[in-house]
């Protein structure tokens, strides 16, 4: 019975526990000490509950609890700053008011507060592994095991990582607000990269990970659906979830019955999650409306989208993507991004059109020792008809990579020439 | 994990009632909930049974039928596909929807599969045999 309580307990937690933290961070404007008093309150429901039955409204019983604290812990506070004599009588009314605020800070604006926690917990003050644990922990309310669990680091580290985190926006005395103008754009963008980011490392989880890692994905993706809602006019929040939902669409297919990486070209698309496929569609659609069409994740989102609607790999639409890619060169210059658009003008236009493109890269500095560069150069030269540059290109590629299973692929294909 | 929320039938569902006004508007906060804590990936009602059809399978035979069909509480009336961590969030979230129906009535969850679930039983051989049969279906379709 006791373990079914606490089963119960840990669901609604993580259905309730970034809506409690907003809440408190409202009131007690710091988000550590809103932690600490929501924490207090888990630890009242995992002590009661067990006895007492699952309350019948418990996200607001978590709430009556930890606001009780709140209030106990400002008394105690007035009561000791009093005697120090630092404030006088006006505490007392300051106090007051306070536990008046803390009723409506509880009742209204739930998702303002989200919001703002959303922004605080990706706040640039912060590392980016301390914005990825915050945000894990504050807003998908997982606990520093399971963080650390995912990120293959041990607990303590996490542990520290928050701690530290909490101690920094204090510190800096972030406020608990909603940025506008050109510092919204900024760290808006810092959420969606901190969110993008959990999602990749689910995706990089291979075979054989503890399940908490692939899971990310789907953390990730809930943290995205929630912006979505929270900040609908913002088309990169849309053009973020079309991506993941498009790329989770193809989880199933990606890995072959022996745990080895399988190629988007390659896999089977009867796989494919249809269902995931719509609603990223759909996002992208919404993120088009909005005028978003040419933001980075939205451009991104479109490309998958291109692979996304073609029935088989034959009927990819090349040239689309070929300019896709070119319009998000523009957007965020990078040689990776050069490199893939000369594949797909390799597929569009031909062999050597791409391979003009890649020779161009041939002096980019960022792609020294990328293997992937020598991979596609040895590809457009096989389909040239150069098979002895080709070989040497394979070889040169499979004694870059580190992933054996590529460096295998590379040495046989170099070897069939 | 997924799991699939099954709003089951009531006599008056299958009648073809339709819900009050205050009861859509109830079942349309709490779908707005679902999607705002970004669980809800989606959700349909259905039509009552007598709008329905069942094939029967039997050796290589098949018989249609025209409902509606009898067992009216084993009957489907909607259903949702929700996306959350555990069995025991979905039980919560449930927990939290309006009486979907004037009278007494259940909601069932049930996990829907995903490939590693299939486990040792799934050898390689399988699941590349399943992957022809779909690529197979795909160039038929």
């Amino acid at each position: 019975m006791a373990t079914a309580a606490h089963r119960t307990v840990d669901a609604v937690w993580r259905i309730e526990s970034a809506r409690l933290i907003a809440g408190l961070t409202r009131f007690v404007r710091d988000v550590g000490l809103a932690e600490e008093l929501a924490q207090d309150a888990l630890v009242a429901a995992l002590e009661q509950w067990p006895e007492s039955g699952v309350p019948d409204k418990p996200g607001a019983w978590l709430m009556a609890v930890a606001k009780r604290r709140a209030i106990d812990q400002i008394r105690r506070r007035t009561v000791l700053e009093r005697k120090q004599e630092l404030l006088g009588r006006d505490l007392e009314l300051q106090q007051e008011s306070a536990e008046a605020g803390l009723d409506t800070a509880l009742d209204d604006d739930v998702g303002d507060d989200l919001l703002r926690l959303i922004f605080i917990a990706c706040h640039p003050v912060l590392s980016t592994e301390a914005r990825v644990a915050l945000t894990l922990r504050l807003l998908g309310g997982l606990t520093t095991d399971e963080i650390a669990r995912a990120f293959l680091v041990p607990e303590s580290t996490v542990a520290q990582r928050i701690v530290r985190a909490k101690r920094t926006l204090s510190e800096a005395g972030v406020p608990f607000e909603v940025p506008h103008g050109a510092e919204r754009d900024r760290r808006l963008s810092s959420v969606l990269e901190v969110i993008y980011l959990i999602f990749n490392e689910g995706y990089a989880a291979t075979a054989g990970d503890d399940w908490m890692r692939p899971a990310l994905c789907e953390d990730a993706m809930r943290l995205g659906r929630i912006l979505a809602e929270l900040t609908p006019a913002e088309p990169e929040v849309h053009g973020l979830v079309a991506l993941m939902e498009i790329q989770a669409s193809r989880s199933r297919a990606r890995v072959g019955p022996n745990g080895e990486p399988i190629l988007l070209l390659e896999q089977n698309r009867g796989r494919w999650d249809q269902l995931l496929i719509r609603r990223g569609l759909a996002a992208l659609a919404r993120a088009e409306v909005l005028g978003g069409a040419a933001g980075p994740y939205a451009l991104q989102a479109a490309i998958a989208a291109c692979h996304a609607r073609a029935r088989t790999a034959e009927e990819t639409d090349w040239a689309r993507i070929a300019a896709l890619y070119g319009t998000l060169a523009q957007v965020t210059p990078s040689p990776v991004v050069e490199l893939n658009r000369a594949v797909a003008v390799a597929m569009a236009d031909g062999p050597s059109a791409g391979l003009a493109l890649v020779d161009a890269l041939a002096e980019e500095r960022l792609l020294e020792g990328y293997h992937l560069l020598p991979a596609v150069r040895g590809d457009l030269l096989e389909k040239l008809g150069r098979f002895d540059e080709a070989r040497a290109e394979f070889s040169r590629a499979a004694s870059l990579t580190r992933n054996t299973r590529e460096r295998d692929v590379l040495l046989r294909r170099a070897g069939r020439l | 994990m997924k799991v699939m929320v099954i709003v089951k039938a009531t006599a008056e569902s299958e009648a073809g009632a339709m819900p009050s006004e205050q009861m859509l508007t109830e079942m349309g906060n709490y779908n707005e909930e679902l999607v705002k804590a970004g669980i809800m990936l989606a959700g349909e009602g259905l039509h009552p049974s007598s709008k329905g059809k069942r094939v029967l399978f039997s050796g290589r035979n098949r018989t249609v039928t025209d409902g509606p069909f009898a067992e009216t509480k084993e009957l489907i009336a909607g259903f949702w596909l929700w996306q959350v961590k555990s069995m025991d969030e979905a039980v919560e979230w449930v927990k939290r929807c309006p009486n979907p129906m004037n009278e007494e009535s259940t909601i069932e969850i049930r996990q829907v599969f995903e490939a590693e679930d299939f486990g040792e039983v799934m050898t390689p051989e399988l699941r590349e045999q399943e992957d022809r049969l779909r690529a197979q279906l795909e160039e038929k379709q």
